[in-house]
């Protein structure tokens, strides 16, 4: 069997926050990420979708360590580094990057190009073969910008170039691993399928694995090999893509996809809709049991006082829910 | 009888430091009442300009606008554009209204949310405050907010935002509008939000027999919710129709493009893509000729270079179905072949 990218072993990450009053402060503990389990496959992409807030950004950052996890494992290629130090982290760095929702705010404004994807080999203390700024030039032409601009500044390219600035920085190190966490949401339509282009091209060129953080289910569905769904924290169902497209057990999974809405009038008007009530419950008081109970439409009384423990309901496809749906 | 809304020929510019912005360009549309029209675009190609000067909400000092926006009401048509403001505040809230893009910008951080939509009714009803605030309790109601009676008295930050797009809803329905325009009214919400605020559009527009204009960059939205559609390019309306003609025989290359490049979750098989090179010109210095001509894989059937020379009129090459290029309609149909069709 081929070892694992990555494996995460029931991995949380909790913070500690104070809302109410000036008077009457509560601390509170948002369980923003509260045990997940994968592994990815190299080259293999796994999709991490749910709603707003649902723990997907803070998922992506906990396994790169950019945040402490509070609990669990993460496994990457074989060495656990859950509790490995700053400095042991260092060289691992260079082989797990990050590629970021807002090709705005993530560059500096102040650094060229040039400077912005020449600073990850200085940071690493690495010097390419052939020296860093012909490296630099030959990472623009991968994805797809022109060398000569290499010294302009992240405000003299449109959206989907800064994206693509982001991307060479995270390749510039031959990585095994990038955590995309929405690369593509803040792009416009015909600007999207350029990026996911890119992605996937550099995948198979690097044999890359990359962890897909996205609300957006049509481009996970498009880039992923397997997807995760999370609300609240949890996982609720984790399958095979075609198996969860397919054939999702969960109701929550089955009303997500029953919600996205597909570019075709008559099929469109055919299509079965599951409308959920209300909104997502606030991650600093989850609702008791299932975490989904006070929006779900099989909600039984057990499912308001049993949490459903995450179970494998057929090899590759886990689920947790009292009452799934049955398989199509 | 005319449609509700006739827009004829309208263009907005704004003068800057560096040129004229052409932001909305010679647009005409109708929509008439019981009706949705889509504006469907990407980032910047005009669709919140275009519909604040139906609106009259331009500062006509830094924006020039000419063309006609004509309500047709009972009392007579009145053109929104040529009309004094004075009278076009009148029209707002009654006979027009619109959801704006950012809910939170558009509604007041410091009043509770029944003030605010009891102060939109009061513009057109007498009544004592508190039965502004009863009217506010009922259209909470109406638009699925639980426990109005009691949240009517809560503030705007209180509010998630699915909650604060229902606010948006109910304080722009409040006066039963003969026209509701709705700018980008789901994106910012996820989706199982976005099916509830959609269905509760599509439910508040039988019950008052409204006209629709819904704008959105989303063109899965567009299929599900509109009856025709406008699809803008850097300002112009590239391509108008039947929402079904759109889809299954889009007649101009950057809809075909745009349909062409998004992944669909009814649809596994994972091809790559079909991206749309390139990006959008910049509206100070449009392309001569066509402007999607840098971005479009068919202009090389075009003879004598004509997409780098001459503007493409809207033309009718099929009844109902308008677009804006110099492609034949036989040209068209293979085009859409050529990139692999999605009927
Ligand atoms: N640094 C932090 N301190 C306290 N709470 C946090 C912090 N970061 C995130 N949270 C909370 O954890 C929860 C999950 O947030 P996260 O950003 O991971 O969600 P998400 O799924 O990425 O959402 P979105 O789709 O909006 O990006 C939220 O309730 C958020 O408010
Ligand atoms: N007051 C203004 N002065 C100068 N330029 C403006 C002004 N308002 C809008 N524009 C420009 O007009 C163009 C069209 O803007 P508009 O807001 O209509 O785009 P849009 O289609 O609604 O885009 P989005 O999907 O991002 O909302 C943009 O390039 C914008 O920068
Ligand atoms: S456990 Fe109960 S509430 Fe939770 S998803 Fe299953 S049926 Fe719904
Ligand atoms: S006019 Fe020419 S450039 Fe423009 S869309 Fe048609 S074929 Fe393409
Ligand atoms: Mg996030
Ligand atoms: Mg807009």
């Amino acid at each position: 069997m081929t070892e694992p990218i990555l494996k995460l072993v029931g991995l949380k990450k909790h913070f500690e926050s104070t809302s109410g009053g000036f008077f009457n402060k509560k601390k509170g503990v948002v369980k923003a990420v509260d045990g997940i389990d994968l592994e990815i496959l190299p080259g293999q992409t796994v999709g991490l979708v749910g709603e707003s807030g649902c723990g997907k950004t803070t998922a992506g950052r906990t396994v790169l360590k950019l945040y402490e996890p509070t609990e669990g494992q993460i496994i990457f290629q074989g060495e656990d580094i859950t509790h490995l130090s700053r400095k042991r982290m260092k060289p691992l760095r260079a082989q797990m990057q990050m590629i970021f929702q807002d090709p705005f705010a993530s560059l500096n404004p102040r650094q060229t190009v040039g400077t912005l994807i020449g600073a990850t080999f200085d940071i690493q203390g690495i010097t390419p073969p052939g020296g860093v700024k012909k490296e630099v030039e030959r990472l623009m032409e991968r994805v797809g910008l022109n060398p000569e601009h290499v010294n302009r500044y992240p405000h003299e390219f449109s959206g989907g170039q800064r994206q693509r600035i982001g991307v060479a920085r995270a390749i510039a190190l031959k990585p095994k691993l990038i955590v995309a966490d929405e690369p593509v949401s803040a792009l416009d339509v015909s600007i999207q399928a350029q990026v996911v282009n890119l992605l996937d091209d550099l995948q198979e060129e690097f044999g890359l694995s990359y962890l897909f953080v996205a609300h957006d289910l049509s481009v996970v569905q498009h880039i992923s090999d397997r997807v995760i769904v999370m609300y609240l924290g949890k996982v609720m169902e984790e399958a095979d893509k075609k198996d969860l497209f397919m054939s999702p057990r969960h109701p929550y999974t089955k009303a997500l996809l029953s919600a996205v809405p597909v570019p075709d009038p008559i099929k469109g008007r055919k299509r079965e809709r599951i409308i959920l009530v209300g909104d997502l419950p606030s991650p600093m008081n989850p609702p008791a049991g299932c975490v989904f109970n006070t929006r779900c439409w099989k909600v039984q009384d057990k499912c308001r006082t049993e949490i459903p423990a995450l179970q494998q309901i057929a090899p590759n496809h886990r689920l947790a829910c009292h009452f799934p749906e049955p398989a199509a | 009888m005319k449609p509700f809304l006739e827009v004829k020929n309208l263009s907005v510019s704004f003068p800057t430091q560096d040129g004229l912005v052409k932001a909305s360009n010679d647009i005409s549309f109708t929509v008439a009442r019981g009706e949705t029209l889509a504006i469907v675009g990407e980032s910047g190609s005009g669709k919140s300009v275009t519909s604040l000067a139906v609106m009259g909400l331009h500062n006509r000092n830094a924006a020039d606008i000419s063309g006609e926006a004509i309500l047709n009401l009972e009392t007579g048509p009145i053109d929104t554009i040529s009309a004094s403001p004075e009278v076009v505040r009148k029209l707002r809230g009654k006979s027009m209204a619109m959801i704006f893009q950012d809910p939170m910008s558009a509604l007041h951080p410091y009043y509770s949310i029944g003030d605010q939509i009891a102060e939109a009714w009061g513009l057109y009803n007498k009544g004592s405050k508190s039965d502004g605030i009863k009217r506010a309790v009922e259209m909470l109601d109406l638009v699925g907010i639980p426990e109005a009676a009691k949240r009517v008295k809560e503030f705007p930050h209180q509010f998630s935002g699915g909650m604060r797009q229902r606010v948006m809803i109910a304080m722009a329905l409040v006066n039963n509008p003969s026209l509701l325009i709705a700018d980008e009214p789901t994106t910012a919400l996820d989706v199982t939000v976005q099916s509830q605020i959609l269905k509760l559009l599509k439910d508040m527009q039988q019950e008052f027999n409204m006209a629709v204009i819904l704008i959105t960059h989303d063109l899965g939205v567009v299929a599900e919710v509109a009856d025709r559609a406008c699809v803008m390019y850097a300002g112009k309306i590239v391509e108008q129709s039947a929402i079904d003609d759109i889809y299954y025989t889009p007649d101009h290359p950057y809809t075909i493009g745009l349909l062409n490049s998004i992944p669909r979750v009814d649809q596994l098989e994972g091809k790559r893509l079909l991206a749309i090179p390139g990006q959008p010109p910049s509206l100070i210095s449009l392309p001569r000729g066509c402007a999607f001509r840098g971005r479009c894989t068919f202009s090389r059937l075009v003879p004598n270079n004509r997409c780098a020379t001459e503007v493409p009129n809207l033309d009718e090459k099929i009844k109902g179905h308008f677009s804006r290029c110099h492609l034949t309609e036989a040209q068209l149909t293979v085009a859409r072949t050529s990139v692999g069709s999605r009927v």
